[in-house]
């Protein structure tokens, strides 16, 4: 979403700090697991707010539908039938861009002004600067970006950046009829986590926790999970970070890279100016 | 210039050939620069903008990697590393003081160019191979994630040594007087080739073993 911000926090392939005069509060979506019951409310929102509609897919015999995220589904509910501890379980998580505090797909992405981080956590994809290449989806540990087919652009959750921008809380979180999408400030949400952990807790659920994952500094989208020691149940990385690969290619390697070929470049200038060119003497005499 | 004291070096299809290699490497080197640094994004005006420096960079690299092969069928045999290149590497301060006459005496090729010639192709098939798998829209999405961001980061490295090799490559071209003339009209002086390549002068001039097969070296007087 462009609009004019003062108060962005983080611009891809920008070196310079951009316009972060203006902070804002620092926000967050909880999805409190425990309280989905899989509506789907939540996805038709995103769609009607953005106005994307996915093509009819095909049944693959589960509930998830569609499938995955898509370049127009931005937010999916994902069904796992699970028995953690002997007994069947049915965990229902809604699928989307966690809004990372350290965004691989900000990191890798080498458009300046593609992606933006504003002041209040929001990652947004600005599909305007956007060139196609797909780093994002290669510094992303959540497998969230997507490349439209249609027009080769990155798509993912905005956290209704444009929303929020105005007052408003995203379309999902609108939507939902039980409470399990909750919307506020980072540390609202953090505190209202801490109630409903404790709440599961006293309900026999000994390791309810709160997904927030500090690998990637934090995220903007947080999870109550019943089972916080095993997020892999619910399909999430247990341990997220930017991989070391991306890490190294977007980082050192990229300003050592630029200087080493700038001091070839200036050094081989100097030997010609200290050592002089290689040239023939005879050349002269034998010419003749 | 008497031409009876010019030899030829490399004929028009080795120029066509090289000079193919240099023109598609210089737009791999400013695209891929363009989306390795932010500093560097501005290039991408030279390709018409962002989306078609991503779009473009794929399609002369496979040109690049085509050209190069053709370069290396013609020049391989002339780059194998022998006993005296061994030595040459080891007196690199003589190379780089232009004390030429301390070298053991050098063929065709000196050991830099061939150390160079043998790490562009290792680059460029490092490049092909890793080039495939980030590829977008086309190839990419069939590869695991892991395999994609470490073909990323190989590609940007193998393009590091390239364009490493590469400007030392250009800057030798400069500073050994009359390298530029053999790859642009083909011949140098029985001066030059004395001087830099005097293996390669005795066996062009004394009439045995060609300098490259099926090309006879001594340009004829033309009387």
């Amino acid at each position: 979403m462009p609009l004019q911000s003062l108060d962005i926090e983080r611009r891809s392939a920008t070196t310079t700090q951009p316009p972060d005069q203006r902070r804002a509060l620092p926000v967050a979506k909880l999805i409190d697991i425990s309280k989905c019951i899989g509506c789907k409310a939540c996805q038709s929102a995103c769609m009607e707010w953005n106005d994307l509609r996915d093509a009819v897919g095909t049944n693959t015999g589960t509930y998830d539908n569609p499938r995955d995220l898509t370049e127009n589904s931005w937010t999916v509910m994902k069904f796992f039938e699970v028995e953690p501890d002997g007994r069947l379980e049915w965990l229902i998580r809604k699928d989307g861009c966690m809004h990372c505090a350290d965004p691989g797909c900000l990191k890798a992405c080498p458009s300046p002004g593609a992606i933006v981080q504003y002041s209040n956590g929001i990652v947004d994809f600005h599909e305007e600067n956007c060139i196609g290449c797909g780093y994002c989806v290669t510094g992303c540990p959540f497998n969230v970006p997507r490349i439209s087919k249609k027009d080769s652009k990155a798509y993912k959750c905005t956290l209704c950046s444009d929303r929020v921008s105005v007052g408003l809380e995203p379309a999902c979180i609108k939507s939902c009829p039980t409470g399990a999408l909750v919307f506020g400030s980072k540390e609202d949400m953090i505190d209202h986590a801490e109630e409903r952990i404790a709440d599961l807790k006293e309900r026999g659920y000994q390791k309810a926790g709160l997904y927030d994952p500090a690998g990637v500094g934090g995220t903007h989208v947080m999870y109550v999970l019943q089972h916080a020691d095993r997020p892999e149940l619910y399909g999430l990385p247990k341990d997220p970070k930017i991989s070391p690969w991306v890490s190294v290619w977007k980082g050192a390697a990229k300003p050592l890279a630029l200087l080493a070929l700038g001091l070839a470049a200036v050094g081989t200038f100097f030997h010609y100016v200290k050592v002089g060119p290689n040239e023939v003497e005879e050349d002269e005499k034998e010419g003749k | 210039m008497n031409k009876a004291n010019l030899i030829e070096r490399y004929e028009s299809s080795d120029r066509v050939n090289h000079w193919l290699v240099a023109i598609t490497f210089v737009l791999l080197a400013l695209s891929g620069l363009a989306l390795f640094h932010p500093s560097m994004f501005f290039l991408t005006n030279l390709f018409g903008g962002g989306p078609w420096t991503r779009i473009l960079h794929p399609f002369i690299g496979l040109v690049m990697f085509v050209a190069f092969a053709a370069l290396a069928m013609r020049f391989w045999r002339h780059n194998v590393l022998d006993k005296n290149d061994e030595q040459w590497l080891k007196q690199w301060d003589d190379v780089i003081n232009n004390r030429e006459d301390k070298l053991p005496e050098v063929g065709r090729y000196n050991a830099g160019q061939k150390v160079l010639f043998w790490v562009m192709a290792g680059c460029l098939i490092l490049l092909l191979l890793t080039g495939f798998v980030i590829w977008r829209p086309y190839f990419a999405p069939g590869f695991n994630i892991t395999v994609i961001r470490i073909a990323v980061l190989l590609h940007a490295i193998a393009a590091f040594v390239l364009i490493l090799g590469i400007i030392v490559h250009i800057y030798a071209a400069i500073w050994v007087k009359g390298s530029v003339r053999a790859m642009t009209r083909g011949y140098v002086t029985r001066a030059w080739a004395k001087k830099h390549h005097p293996a390669w002068y005795k066996q062009v001039t004394s009439g045995s073993g060609p300098n490259r097969i099926g090309h006879p070296g001594v340009r004829r007087d033309p009387v």
